[in-house]
């Protein structure tokens, strides 16, 4: 476990992510601009959807991977339940900031599991490509419960479509259509686009990484007079309960230790990319500060830095 | 030269709802609108910037829209059905043009 934890810690990418983290505590304007932080997150959504495509062309599709896609979609549809539930207990927050919240929680951040993905790559540990197409399922369940959650009974106006508007946002249309595209054109694809996909990742994910770390540092800074000591337990705790939930399903549908602690980090992930625009639209009498610093300023960080490596050790002890 | 009186409606709304508001825009009887990305700033919400974000959730957008004054309450009434719940800022301007029939 430590031995893990230290090879993450002294990682090319965690190490850049406290870089940007810390240099923007401190007072550094370090940041990339607005565009070239979407090309890098475009980047990356392409290059693991593309990656995880051509695994499944390889293998196929299989019973394991639909039972994987069942525990997808039952864990993002039930967390958001247990973090409503938890942030009653542990914060004075109204109804609509709660619901709003456990939306994050309950979907995923593509990024951590971007992170996860390098990690169990780096550490050769192996896990099924198809793990991708269920991070992109996992973006969604949560919002719905959340909605009914928030008890929201809005009028929708002409025009809107919220859930085209999320399942269409970039990262999805990317990370999904990466995937087809791989599983389509199978090693073929790879071999053809792999000096663009492959061997630049790692740099890549640095520098997105130490872009992060900036933008998380500032949302502390800019957000943390809106959390009170209950939401930054909260926003530490959380993931490790949900992170243990996912254990447990990989426990009782079989799964190996790696897809089994992809699964766990994206449970215990919390979107700041999909989520916060869709609640934007949704809920916009929620507030963004407490989501967007909880979940990027909180939660983000510590399962960058502590939880990637703790998921790992948990899913090998426990698992096969 | 001479010039013409027109409305100016200017509206700064968060990014994600953009798209809401320009589908409205594009049904009202207007010649056309001006889409501007905006840097940073601060409000009641605290202070934001566009700089490194990914996601559309913390950026701003400034709406810029020039028209007769006989069409300013529909379409105002129109646009602000959109954003009422929303963190925005919505101002009416008094303006002069230099080329009335473009608007």
């Amino acid at each position: 476990m430590l031995q893990l934890a230290a090879a993450n810690l002294l990682s090319p990418p965690v190490l850049f992510f406290v870089l940007g983290f810390a240099g923007s505590l401190a007072g550094s304007k370090l940041t990339l601009p607005e565009a070239v932080a979407k090309t890098l997150s475009l980047y990356l959504m392409l290059s693991i959807g593309f990656k995880g495509g051509v695994a499944v062309a390889g293998h196929g599709l299989t019973g394991e991977m639909f039972a994987a896609i069942g525990a997808g979609v039952v864990l993002s549809a039930l967390l958001p339940v247990a973090a409503f539930a938890l942030l009653g207990l542990m914060s004075p927050l109204s109804r609509v900031d709660r619901a709003a919240v456990a939306a994050h929680y309950g979907s995923i951040s593509i990024v951590t599991f971007v992170a996860a993905s390098e990690t169990l790559r780096s550490l050769g540990v192996d896990f099924d490509g198809y793990m991708v197409a269920i991070a992109a399922i996992m973006e969604t369940p949560a919002i719905l419960v959340a909605l009914y959650l928030a008890g929201s009974n809005r009028p929708r106006q002409e025009g809107e479509s919220l859930f085209g508007e999320v399942l269409l946002n970039s990262s999805v249309v990317v990370l999904t259509g990466a995937f087809v595209i791989g599983a389509i054109t199978g090693e073929k694809g790879m071999a053809e686009i792999s000096p663009f996909i492959v061997d630049p990742f790692k740099g890549i994910l640095c520098l997105f990484l130490l872009d992060m770390g900036a933008v998380a540092a500032r949302g502390i800074a800019n957000g943390s007079r809106f959390l009170n000591p209950g939401l930054i337990v909260f926003g530490a705790v959380m993931p490790a309960l949900s992170a243990s939930a996912a254990l447990a399903i990989a426990w009782l549908t079989g799964m190996p230790a790696g897809n089994a602690a992809i699964l766990m980090t994206l449970a215990a992930s919390a979107s700041y990319i999909a989520v916060p625009a869709a609640m934007r639209l949704a809920l916009p009498e929620a507030n963004p500060a407490i989501y967007l610093t909880l979940s990027l300023g909180i939660t983000f960080p510590i399962n960058l830095v502590i939880g990637i490596p703790a998921y790992l050790a948990l899913a090998r002890w426990i698992l096969p | 030269m001479k010039t013409h009186p027109k409305k100016e409606i200017r509206i700064i709304c968060e990014l994600p709802l953009a798209g809401r508001m320009r589908a409205h825009l594009d049904r009202a009887p207007i010649s056309g609108y001006t889409l501007l990305p905006v840097i940073g700033g601060k409000g009641s919400e605290g202070a934001w910037s566009r700089e490194g974000l990914v996601g559309d959730a913390g950026q701003m957008v400034i709406f810029l829209i020039i028209l007769d004054e006989a069409e300013l309450q529909a379409v105002l009434a129109d646009l602000y059905a959109v954003i009422t719940n929303q963190i925005g800022i919505i101002t009416i301007a008094d303006v002069e043009v230099v080329r009335p029939d473009r608007f």
